[in-house]
């Protein structure tokens, strides 16, 4: 009993170090990632406000005084008067508290809020099209993978072509064959313009209209990477001496699927994993092209209009987003992954 | 004197440098391969003589104006500045295969240098290359070519190419260490070592022949992706500021509404390319992939 207590006590002490040093790790990465999202914007030359004082007054409209105004208040905001370390705290200390500053280009908005409104538009496209093309895309792999012949002839060149395909091109396919020219479905936007959002049925309807085309821009080329990975690793699995050795035994062919399908699934859960942590830099031209009304079309947006905050507070979240994703996979890794298990209890 | 020397010495490096050649002729009789190649072939002589073959040497001139449809001056039409589609999709597909380049040789030489040297030394220096290298997957390339690029007022073709580049290196230098460290512990470079080699040549001529075929094939990969990425940061609004890409045309297609209103020949064109590209580029580097991993390969 003593024993067992002691070794268990390592086993737990061992995979405590394991979590730890991905925590470290992670901090790591998040404080490099911070401080690149702080630099690199200030290396513009001149600073973002002259750029934006710039645009607004060769605009036309605004009067020298307000523009003096509007200069001093955003040198303040930002405080690009003081010092550069103390500017990384006063970042730092503001992003603890969740706030991103105030955009340029639609000032008083503040960033944050700016975001939260287009974030939901992104999730709602990409977490079903990830999900259905993750799981769709395993089930034609290993079928293909096992069942060889025509079906493998005919799905594999298809999958090569819709996943070398860039994700925008098919995207700008769809909408010109499917909304253009045969015009089954809207040609961009989130919804009608004639519907204003709530939560009725005419809204929801034109949302769903206007949903389908880049949703299934997105699920094909998701399809097509995933059925070749697990295509891949399937065959490579096929070969494996388990399997040999399971046939020679007997075992049916369904439970021998099943063996690979569990076996050549784990990198697939992690690519899972890390779609949905790059949820929301995965679709950006999609969104463009549709003029979809998410995080991808503000960033463009932000861009045309060297709205700085607003970029960089979408390259932060976007860095959190898969920052997360990758922590939360290299410990769950440590949970299913029995090789590294075996090491962190110290059998190897 | 020394280096006579080495020249003499029979170097089995030398010989797999050969005979990796050897392979890479072979496998010119896979049809996949004939095909991703021929298409290449195409791609590059469209890009690279076809402004001198066609006779149209500024892709700025203005033939007509906003999107005027394909005829017999403007055979592909007139996108929304009145450039002629055609020749904007010869220097464009050009520009876009140069960025390529320019960003998978960066990226496949930090790669081969800090994955060797990881590989190699092993220890203190391994930890930190391969900590620096995960610290860069980890961070996605999109976030630092954004913040990148809004950072250069500028940008030109080289200046793209290296910043595509530099954000692409660490998937490179993580598959060169590990190959690296499973042939630094072989017999025939052992016997090197013990012979005097220096450890740059001893890189050069014994680690890197062993693994050319990954390196190719990296390399063509990062190539893609350089083309790839340089067009979605073109659709950002992010691109070169001079001259033409195919990003850039799809960037003022999707800008002046060609595809709302129907101006099919000024985004047609640059996504086919992009495609074309893409896609020879992936039969390429699958059909290297199965010659040198039989286990790929299906009867």
């Amino acid at each position: 009993m003593q024993g067992l207590l002691t070794v268990y006590g390592e086993n737990m002490s061992k995979f405590q170090q394991y979590i730890l040093n991905k925590v470290f790790w992670f901090l790591f990465a998040f404080l490099i990632a911070l401080i690149a999202n702080f630099i690199l914007p200030r290396l513009i030359p001149g600073n973002p406000v002259d750029a934006i004082i710039g645009q607004m007054s060769s605009g036309g409209g605004v009067s020298g005084e307000a523009l003096e105004k509007v200069y001093a208040a955003y040198i303040a905001e930002f405080g690009l008067d003081k010092p550069l370390g103390e500017q990384f705290l006063t970042y730092i200390g503001r992003i603890a508290q969740g706030d991103l500053g105030v955009s340029f280009a639609r000032s008083p908005a503040r960033v944050q809020e700016l975001i939260a409104e287009a974030l939901p538009w992104t999730i709602a496209l990409q977490l079903p099209a990830i999900l259905i093309g993750w799981t769709l895309g395993n089930l034609l792999g290993v079928l293909a993978a096992y069942k060889k012949g025509w079906l493998d002839r005919a799905l594999f060149p298809t999958f090569m072509f819709t996943s070398s395909m860039p994700y925008y091109c098919l995207s700008i396919l769809l909408l010109y064959f499917l909304a253009v020219y045969l015009r089954i479905f809207p040609a961009g936007g989130g919804y009608s313009y004639a519907v204003s959002p709530g939560f009725n049925w005419t809204f929801i309807t034109s949302a769903l209209e206007h949903y389908f085309l880049p949703f299934v821009s997105l699920v094909i080329i998701f399809v097509g990477g995933q059925a070749l990975g697990m295509r891949a690793m399937s065959i490579y699995e096929l070969d494996a001496d388990y399997v040999r050795f399971s046939r020679s035994l007997g075992v049916g062919d369904n439970r021998i699927i099943f063996y690979i399908f569990r076996n050549a699934m784990l990198p697939q859960v992690t690519g899972l994993a890390l779609a949905i942590g790059s949820l929301v830099s995965g679709a950006l031209i999609t969104e463009i092209v549709f003029g979809y009304p998410g995080v991808g079309t503000l960033l463009f947006r932000s861009i045309r209009q060297s709205d700085y905050p607003v970029i960089q507070g979408i390259t932060l979240f976007i860095m959190i987003a898969v920052l997360l994703a990758n922590f939360f996979v290299d410990i769950a890794y440590g949970y299913i992954d029995p090789r590294i298990r075996a090491r962190t209890a110290g059998e190897r | 004197m020394t280096a006579d020397l080495n020249l003499q010495k029979p170097s089995a490096g030398a010989r797999v440098w050969a005979t990796s050649l050897w392979h890479s002729l072979q496998s010119v009789f896979s049809p996949r391969f004939m095909f991703g190649f021929v298409l290449m072939l195409l791609l590059l002589a469209f890009g690279f003589l076809g402004p001198v073959i066609f006779n149209r040497d500024d892709p700025m001139e203005f033939v007509g104006l906003l999107y005027d449809p394909p005829s017999e001056e403007a055979w592909l039409g007139t996108d929304n500045f009145g450039h002629d589609v055609f020749t904007q999709l010869m220097y464009g597909t050009r520009t876009s295969i140069v960025i390529g380049l320019i960003a998978g040789s960066v990226a496949t030489v930090i790669g081969i240098l800090i994955g060797t040297v990881a590989g190699f030394q092993g220890g203190m220096v391994e930890e930190i290359l391969m900590a620096l290298t995960n610290i860069v997957i980890t961070i996605p390339s999109i976030v630092i070519l954004i913040l990148l690029s809004i950072a250069f007022k500028t940008r030109s073709i080289v200046g793209m190419g290296v910043i595509i580049g530099v954000t692409a290196w660490p998937w490179t230098a993580r598959a060169v260490r590990a190959q690296t460290s499973s042939l630094r512990t072989r017999e025939h470079v052992d016997v090197a070592r013990l012979s005097g080699t220096r450890t740059l040549s001893l890189i050069i001529w014994e680690i890197i022949p062993y693994m050319l075929s990954y390196i190719v094939m990296a390399f063509v990969l990062q190539l893609n992706s350089g083309i790839l990425q340089e067009a979605a940061l073109s659709m950002l609004g992010l691109g070169i500021d001079r001259g033409v890409s195919l990003g850039i045309m799809l960037q003022w297609a999707l800008l002046w509404e060609s595809v709302r209103t129907g101006a099919w020949w000024a985004f047609i064109p640059p996504t086919l390319f992009l495609t074309l590209i893409a896609f020879s580029l992936l039969l390429l580097q699958s059909s290297i992939d199965e010659i040198f991993n039989p286990r790929l390969r299906r009867s």
